[in-house]
């Protein structure tokens, strides 16, 4: 089997409201909180970036278990926002946890999936036998144009799972995907901000996806969508994962746990990550999880979790000391000003 | 102001992962590094260490006019910081309040970056915040 071992999260301390981009642009942020179901986002600050992020939020899972970091044999990166366009930050986790030389690494790319990707070649690693631990990150400081739909949401996180045999959280009983050419969201070589296809990236992009990579997952299981306890979908809003759900026929009430989005933005590659250990926080042993991601161009991971049958009070000192929760209610608000210098905008001035 | 590649790659450990040296036959902890121990001399036996990622605040200063690498972050705090071990460590303090940084107040280890101009390589360290 593989499982979850241990997980950890990190998210940055700034946020910047819809209202204040709104003030920005002359648009009502009234519409925008609607329309998209985010009250405000997650900001870096001017020493953090997703290699910072996906250490703290490794670090974080390891402390956790006591992980002994030489034990971990394979560390996978998901993310569209690497410090580096060529260097990898694989190497940089590594080295700060502790784990490296003896292990193989890689950053792994498809726009907000790539985390997932790299859960599916850590599972793969792990079932043939070749390793016994794998750690496997999202992260990202999502960039976003000013005065552009995105701004709104494109924040900032990362989560990381520790995978093995053991699985002593939770085990991951099955994996499927749906993957197709479509263009919906890009961003060309060299350029700063990605541009996107606006309303084509719901219904054939999004939703596609989401949706038909969920049906593989209960199609080749046989499981019945009432046995899930909980559905993770990523979430670029707060708006498309309750309405992939009523698609699915699937009650919000097994969404809202899993949904971030619209307390902290669209955290790309770390949105499921997020949202999974949100989920992870709150479930009970015996309990059932969906997840499925969503990364643009585009492509859906679905996984079937399943927490380990053990006395509740065990699984709880599993579990990161603070939650998810406690991270996002602790924060500091700036203006947009700051927000844009702490996001690289002003070029040629920083 | 880029420092040398081998300069910054070979404090990887101290600035990483916070590694200084424990002497076996006294007992105590150094931090940055030791070559050899200042008590034992050359009958001390220096291993590698990680140093605890927790201590407390024992003096801070919040700069408001900083070196011109340093001057997007102004404000910002420096503090003396005394890890769980005894040892005393020079550090900026970031992501805390300014109500919540004051002498005494726990802290605890983050990884952020130093310096990252448009050229070079990106030097990654310890910065410490208030517990909470």
């Amino acid at each position: 089997m593989t499982g979850i071992s241990a997980y950890g999260t990190s998210i940055p301390l700034r946020r910047i409201k819809v209202e204040e981009i709104a003030k920005q642009w002359g648009d009502n942020p009234e519409n925008i909180k609607n329309g998209l179901r985010v009250k405000e986002k997650t900001v870096r600050n001017h020493d953090e970036d997703s290699a910072t992020l996906a250490v703290e939020a490794s670090r974080e899972a390891i402390k956790t278990n006591q992980i002994n970091a030489k034990q971990i044999e394979a560390v996978y990166v998901g993310s569209e926002s690497p410090p580096y366009a060529v260097k990898p930050t694989a190497g940089i986790v590594a080295e700060a946890v502790g784990a490296t030389p003896n292990l193989t690494g890689a950053d792994l790319e498809f726009a907000c999936k790539a985390g997932t990707a790299g859960i599916q070649a850590a599972i793969g690693m792990i079932k043939s036998n070749e390793i016994d631990k794998a750690l496997v990150i999202g992260t990202d400081t999502s960039q976003s144009s000013p005065n552009n739909a995105l701004e709104y949401s494109a924040g900032c996180g990362a989560g990381a799972l520790v995978l093995d045999k053991q699985g002593e959280i939770a085990e991951i009983k099955k994996t499927t995907s749906y993957t197709t050419d479509t263009p919906d969201f890009w961003r060309k070589a060299h350029k700063e901000f990605p541009d996107h296809g606006g309303r084509f990236t719901g219904k054939p992009a999004y939703f596609k996806h989401v949706i038909n990579s969920t049906k593989n997952l209960l199609e080749q299981t046989g499981k019945d969508k009432e046995e899930f306890d909980y559905f993770i979908f990523h979430q670029p809003n707060g708006k498309f994962p309750l309405k992939a759900a009523k698609k699915l026929e699937i009650p919000k009430e097994k969404v809202e746990p899993g949904l971030v989005t619209p307390k902290i933005g669209n955290t790309y590659s770390a949105a499921t990550f997020l949202g999974l250990s949100n989920v992870l926080d709150r479930a009970k042993p015996g309990q059932e999880i969906l997840l499925t991601s969503y990364g643009s161009g585009a492509g859906s991971d679905s996984f079937w979790i399943k927490m380990k049958q053990q006395p509740e009070n065990k699984l709880e000192k599993k579990k990161p000391e603070k939650t998810l929760e406690d991270k996002i209610n602790r924060k500091k608000y700036v203006d947009y000003g700051t927000y844009a210098s702490y996001m690289n905008k002003l070029k040629e001035v920083y | 102001m880029q420092e040398a590649i081998p300069l910054n790659w070979r404090k990887y450990p101290e600035r990483y992962r916070l590694e200084g040296t424990h002497c076996e036959e006294c007992g105590q902890d150094f931090y940055p590094k030791k070559n050899i121990c200042p008590n034992c001399r050359r009958k001390g036996k220096l291993e590698d260490k990680q140093m605890p990622r927790e201590g407390k605040i024992i003096s801070y200063s919040k700069v408001k006019a900083s070196h011109k690498d340093f001057k997007d972050e102004t404000p910002y705090y420096v503090a003396l910081i005394e890890l769980k071990n005894g040892v005393t460590i020079f550090s900026q303090v970031v992501d805390s309040l300014d109500n919540e940084v004051e002498i005494g107040a726990e802290v605890e280890k983050v990884f952020r970056k130093l310096n990252d101009k448009k050229y070079g390589v990106i030097a990654y360290s310890h910065k410490f915040r208030v517990k909470k």
